[in-house]
């Protein structure tokens, strides 16, 4: 069984995907036995090989065991009606010890309302949602679109350049900076930590586990500083102040303030900036929606939605069994992995109509996977949503075409479903 | 048929003739009422039909479930009387009910 230190990683492999015994790239799903497939080894995600895989365990066998895999066996939820049931069964399906693929080393381990249940869940989470509530996003609004009108004012037109460093990371990384009042100059740091905390160990962000836990080690004192300088203080309307404020959090143990200062740097930073990125591919690879956007840009929150769907930036949330279960006919255990794949839920026909299609004006959009149900729903989806629609909105006011012109490069690993480079060269009206 | 009133942030009020079995949830999305995002589509897992029912009609509803407290406990915008428009059915002794939606949905 291969160990690791975040819920995110997913394996040791260290090299090119497709020299792991695991990695299934290049592979036909159909010429393989059902039982050797393995959706958790991020070779055919950063392979964009994935869809196939999904289409054919949700047609036979929708809850699907893997007995042998790097990462130990699981289950694979592929259908949407399962997903949903195991997402909103917290005490059947429990979020503790972790959310990730990977079971974690104990001492590494980094508490984070994400993989609690509750109550406790409950209330860490009831301190920090007000700064993602509309109410304040409302009095943001105006900051983001300075921001993001500021990013696209400095793009270059006309020649190529990388979507993905100067336009989705410097958005999102702003924002977090926005919203944990963060040292703005210092703010690269956070996309630094965000990356690091999902990163596999050679995989090129950072060479080793000592060498990640001492990067969390540093984000542990900045954030400590921080929060050193905002406890005694009065209000402020961001996130550290919320929390070392917060009656139930004020008293936070380091780790546990650790693990939920990166659980919403992570959570703000790989999805939005993903959705970003996803969204300008979706658009070069069906004109025809691209065309409609230009005739009518009203369509623009309801695209927002269909681009969260169509990218669903973390492919899959996990869960672990309570007691024995039954779901989609399969007997399922006390202590079994449970893997929630959104993404392939997300293109379940027998829910979503056209589910291979990317429809910019479809109906009941909203009614995607991709922020999870229940109560573990995704905090910030409303100010993703409003990002991304602002974004948007801002790009059209200034571009007839954001054109991909090479090979997007995808993300080695099967949680975070993203870019790490996106060619593109902008066109004016 | 059963009227059911909605009133939006802003005071406009929405008159709807809903169904009888089907979710005040439903009869405000099939009637094009705005305020109501039902993410979720009705299995009480998104709080984002979430509506303020006028405190004389409170009594005639059914009992919050656990399920529905969990998602209404998880908003910032909750009050004494918040319900989910999702888990409450239309029958005849709801002829009248007003709710109000709030001013966002999440």
């Amino acid at each position: 069984m291969t160990d690791s230190t975040t819920p995110q990683s997913k394996t040791r492999v260290k090299s090119a995907s497709d020299q792991s015994k695991w990695s299934m790239v290049g592979k036909d799903p159909y010429q393989m036995p059902l039982e050797q497939i393995d959706l958790s080894h991020p070779g055919i995600w950063q392979a964009n090989e994935y869809l196939p895989f999904l289409e054919r365990l949700r047609k036979e066998d929708p809850v699907h065991y893997c007995a042998d895999s790097a990462v130990g066996p699981y289950w694979s939820v592929l259908k949407y009606k399962d997903i949903m049931q195991v997402d909103t069964s917290p005490h059947i399906y429990s979020s503790e010890p972790t959310i990730g693929i990977v079971d974690q080393f104990s001492e590494f381990t980094l508490p984070m309302f994400i993989a609690m249940d509750p109550p406790k869940h409950d209330v860490q989470r009831r301190v920090v949602q007000p700064v993602v509530a509309p109410a304040n996003l409302k009095i943001l609004e105006a900051l983001i679109r300075e921001r993001v009108s500021r990013i696209l004012d400095g793009l270059p037109v006309g020649e190529e350049f990388d979507w993905v460093e100067s336009v989705s990371i410097e958005l999102t990384t702003q924002m977090l900076a926005t919203l944990f009042d963060f040292p703005f100059e210092d703010r690269y740091k956070l996309t630094y930590w965000s990356d690091v905390a999902t990163a596999i160990p050679g995989a090129g962000v950072v060479d080793s586990y000592e060498e990640r836990w001492q990067a969390m080690q540093e984000c542990l004192q900045y954030f400590t500083r921080l929060w050193n300088e905002r406890v005694n203080r009065e209000g402020g309307n961001d996130l550290l102040s919320m929390l070392a404020q917060g009656e139930e959090t004020r008293n936070m143990p380091p780790m546990e303030f650790l693990g939920n200062v990166l659980l919403l740097i992570v959570g703000g930073n790989d999805t939005t900036r993903n959705s970003i990125s996803g969204g300008v591919l979706a658009l070069n690879e069906y004109p025809e929606q691209y065309a409609k956007l230009r005739s009518d840009r009203s369509v623009i929150p309801n695209m927002v939605s269909e681009i969260i769907r169509w990218q669903t930036p973390l492919a899959y949330m996990r869960r672990t069994a309570l007691v024995d279960t039954e779901l989609g006919g399969k007997q399922i255990k006390a202590g079994d992995k449970v893997v929630m794949w959104y993404i392939s839920g997300n293109r379940d026909e027998e829910v979503i109509e056209d589910a291979n299609k990317f429809i910019i004006d479809r109906d009941k959009a909203r009614q995607h996977l991709s922020f999870g149900f229940g109560i573990h729903r995704c905090m910030g989806n409303r100010l993703a949503e409003m990002q991304l629609r602002i974004l948007w909105e801002e790009i059209m006011a200034r571009f007839h075409f954001v054109e991909v012109v090479g090979e997007p490069q995808r993300v080695y690993s099967s949680f975070v479903k993203g870019f790490t480079s996106l060619p593109v060269k902008l066109h004016r009206h | 048929m059963v009227k059911i009133v909605f009133r939006e942030h802003d005071g406009t009020e929405h008159v709807v003739d809903a169904k009888e079995g089907a979710s005040v949830m439903l009869a405000a999305v099939t009637n094009g009422v705005p305020g109501i995002d039902a993410d979720c589509g009705g299995a009480c897992s998104c709080a984002t039909c979430h509506v303020y029912v006028k405190e004389e009609w409170l009594d005639k509803l059914d009992a919050i479930t656990p399920m529905e407290e969990a998602m209404l406990s998880l908003s910032s915008d909750r009050k004494d009387n918040s319900r989910l428009s999702c888990q409450i059915q239309v029958n005849a002794n709801l002829d009248g009910l007003e709710v109000e939606t709030p001013e966002f949905q999440y």
